[in-house]
């Protein structure tokens, strides 16, 4: 899979907005830009990006409402710019369904890597497919269905859970499952993880609160299968 | 002495017991002697009066003088024998024996024409002793002398009795005093300890410190101005702070910009004319250390706001160390004890930024080889380079501090031993500055053993 994109950007900051552009065009990707949330979530629907790199301060409705509306929409990835780094905007942003986050002032070269991790996320796999209760995962046509629907997930959701299912029954901490999915070094943030696992548990469980299928092992990670 | 009667308590202690002391003796002592004098002189008079009067009553026409041996006896028999009438060299029969008189008052009496009494101890009960003389009616002594002695046991008695009440008394106020004093002294020195130790706690920046303030004496005045102070000051360093924090903020909108275009500056760099060539590189170098600057004061900004969260994990330290050794390329310029199996439970991200500080800090300034040594409980970073001048271990967190003045500028931001410090902090954990005995400066890092 070719690893040029393109990507929306949303930045209310003109030169931010610049700067980011020519840095994400030096790159190859295709560039379309917004200024606004509202703006945002208009070019998500005409032109149909890759990948969304979204700031969360935004003039008119701000970045985590941004983010939901575009999940309403799509589940194209969504990385966040966070201004401040706080804990309280990560949370609420990957709460929010944001794929991943960066903190400003963004290295060019942090952003170029993450975009290329959330983008590799999906790779089809020559394999069977699985059954697990009334999941059913297809790793070769990168299909979930749940009582024969197809359930709707987006890239790292998908990835999560083909990580997670490929070693039933095995604890996967973390850590491990950072550097799979995510593609982050050992100073990621073990939050992403947390959050997209609830996201996913939303999309998979019959009962969210009481999981069938990913289950917490707690100071460790997740372990996937049956109870 | 002098250092035990330094504190206020002992001197407050002494000052009460003294007025105590002089105050009881005083009133005791000053009733003592009213008490005395009046029961003595009640008990005088008691005795004085009738026998002074009786000896009025007779002589003047009874008495013949000069006397007989007779009319001594009758007389002293009037007096019912209970004094002794004498006469140049005669004594009535009855009445006591005349020997108690003293010689000086028997001198005295012979030119005195009012009644002489002198109380006398040199019994073993004191004693009056009353001298009647016996005047003519033109006024000059006849010669004729009554004499009489009474003893004073019973004034006595209640006299001793009274003195020794007194002294009772003071004996018990004396503890009553001590412990008014105790209490005195502890009612006034509890806020003054409690604001030195305030004052000591603000000194040393814990700007969060108050003192109560209830009441409505000088001391709840004292209390309520050293409050007011310290929300000023409070306030104050809140406000630069806060400040800090704002500039930081707006700064990384434009640097967030700036940042995005300093790979095209360094790509293209080569292709450029050679001034303007430099002239990017710089552009481009200067941003990312801007950058890492306002990044670690932003990160400063969270600690002073305390909105920086632990996330803890168990984590295996030295595996940690050599992950963070690796990432920043130091693997092999950093000589490294790092066995496995140390475990704590730490936030991953924060030791990391720990030990990179504080091996960045020993390359830069120390000497090599730097020497980083995992141990349960501490990481310890050790270099070989001219160690820490003592004028600068007290300040070696301080924010922006700089052991060496002659750098005009450090290379890193001058914030990251301050925040190894804050994260050591927040783990629960210290870090120590010190220079080993084989020279070089050693910064030893303690996480609390895991709970």
């Amino acid at each position: 899979m070719d690893l040029v994109a393109t990507v929306l950007l949303v930045e209310d900051d003109p030169s931010v907005r610049e700067g980011l552009g020519l840095a994400l065009r030096r790159q190859g990707h295709e560039v379309r830009a917004a200024g606004t949330g509202e703006e945002g979530v208009e070019r998500l629907r005409e032109s149909r990006p890759d990948i969304v790199v979204l700031d969360i301060m935004l003039p008119g409705i701000d970045g985590f409402e941004t983010c939901r509306r575009m999940r309403a929409h799509a589940e194209v990835p969504i990385i966040m710019l966070t201004a401040r780094g706080d804990d309280f905007d990560v949370v609420a942003g990957l709460e929010a369904g944001a794929d991943d986050y960066v903190v400003k002032p963004v290295e060019p070269r942090v952003l170029e890597a993450r975009i290329r991790a959330v983008l590799r996320r999906t790779v089809a796999e020559p394999s069977s497919v699985e059954r697990h209760g009334s999941l059913v995962i297809d790793r070769a046509g990168l299909q979930v269905l749940k009582n024969d629907a197809k359930v709707a997930l987006t890239p790292t959701e998908l990835k999560l859970l083909l990580e997670l299912s490929r070693t039933p029954g095995r604890v996967l901490t973390r850590q491990q499952i950072l550097e799979a999915v995510w593609e982050h070094d050992y100073l990621g943030d073990s939050r992403l993880v947390d959050a997209c696992v609830q996201r996913l548990r939303a999309k998979i469980e019959d009962v969210p609160s009481d999981p069938g299928h990913i289950h917490t092992v707690r100071g460790f990670g997740y372990r996937f299968g049956p109870r | 002495m002098r250092s035990l009667l330094r504190g206020l308590r002992p001197r407050l202690m002494a000052a009460f017991l003294l007025l105590t002391v002089l105050g009881a003796v005083g009133a005791a002592g000053a009733s003592y002697a009213t008490a005395r004098t009046l029961l003595l002189e009640d008990a005088q008079d008691g005795f004085m009066n009738p026998l002074v009067a009786d000896v009025r009553e007779y002589a003047p026409r009874r008495l013949a003088v000069p006397p007989a041996q007779q009319d001594l006896d009758d007389f002293a028999t009037y007096l019912r024998g209970s004094a002794v009438v004498l006469y140049e060299g005669m004594r009535s029969r009855n009445g006591p024996d005349p020997s108690f008189v003293p010689a000086e008052m028997r001198e005295m009496l012979k030119t005195s024409r009012t009644t002489l009494w002198q109380r006398r101890t040199d019994l073993t009960d004191p004693y009056v002793v009353v001298g009647i003389p016996l005047l003519r009616p033109d006024g000059s002594p006849t010669g004729v002398e009554v004499w009489a002695l009474q003893y004073l046991r019973g004034p006595q008695t209640a006299i001793d009795s009274f003195s020794t009440a007194a002294w009772v008394g003071v004996s018990l106020v004396l503890p009553l005093a001590l412990g008014l004093a105790l209490f005195t002294a502890r009612g006034v020195l509890r806020p003054v300890r409690r604001l030195g130790a305030a004052a000591r706690a603000l000194g040393s920046g814990r700007l969060d410190t108050r003192v109560d303030e209830r009441g409505s004496d000088e001391l709840a005045d004292l209390a309520r101005t050293f409050n007011r102070a310290a929300e000023q000051l409070e306030a104050s360093q809140a406000a630069s702070r806060r400040f800090v924090a704002d500039v930081s903020h707006e700064l990384r909108t434009p640097l967030t910009a700036m940042n995005a275009v300093t790979a095209v500056l360094d790509e293209d760099a080569d292709t450029l004319p050679p001034d303007t060539a430099v002239a990017a590189r710089l552009v481009s170098a200067e941003t990312r250390k801007l950058t890492r600057l306002v990044n670690d004061l932003m990160e400063i900004s969270r600690f002073d706001e305390g909105r920086n969260l632990l996330e803890l994990d168990d984590w295996d330290i030295g595996t940690a160390v050599r992950d963070t050794l690796a990432a920043r390329g130091w693997s092999k310029s950093v000589e490294a004890s790092l066995p496995e199996g140390v475990v704590a439970r730490v936030d991953r991200r924060r030791l990391d930024v720990i030990v990179a500080n504080l091996v960045g800090n020993a390359l830069k300034h120390g000497g090599v080889p730097v020497r980083v040594t995992v141990r349960p409980g501490v990481v310890e970073v050790a270099d070989h380079g001219p160690g820490i001048s003592p004028e600068a271990l007290p300040h070696i967190f301080d924010r922006f501090y700089k052991a060496d003045t002659a750098r005009s500028r450090s290379e890193g931001s001058g914030l990251g031993l301050a925040i190894a410090w804050e994260n050591a902090r927040l783990h629960g954990g210290t870090i120590e500055a010190a220079n080993a005995p084989s020279g070089g400066a050693v910064f030893t890092l303690r996480l609390p053993s895991s709970p």
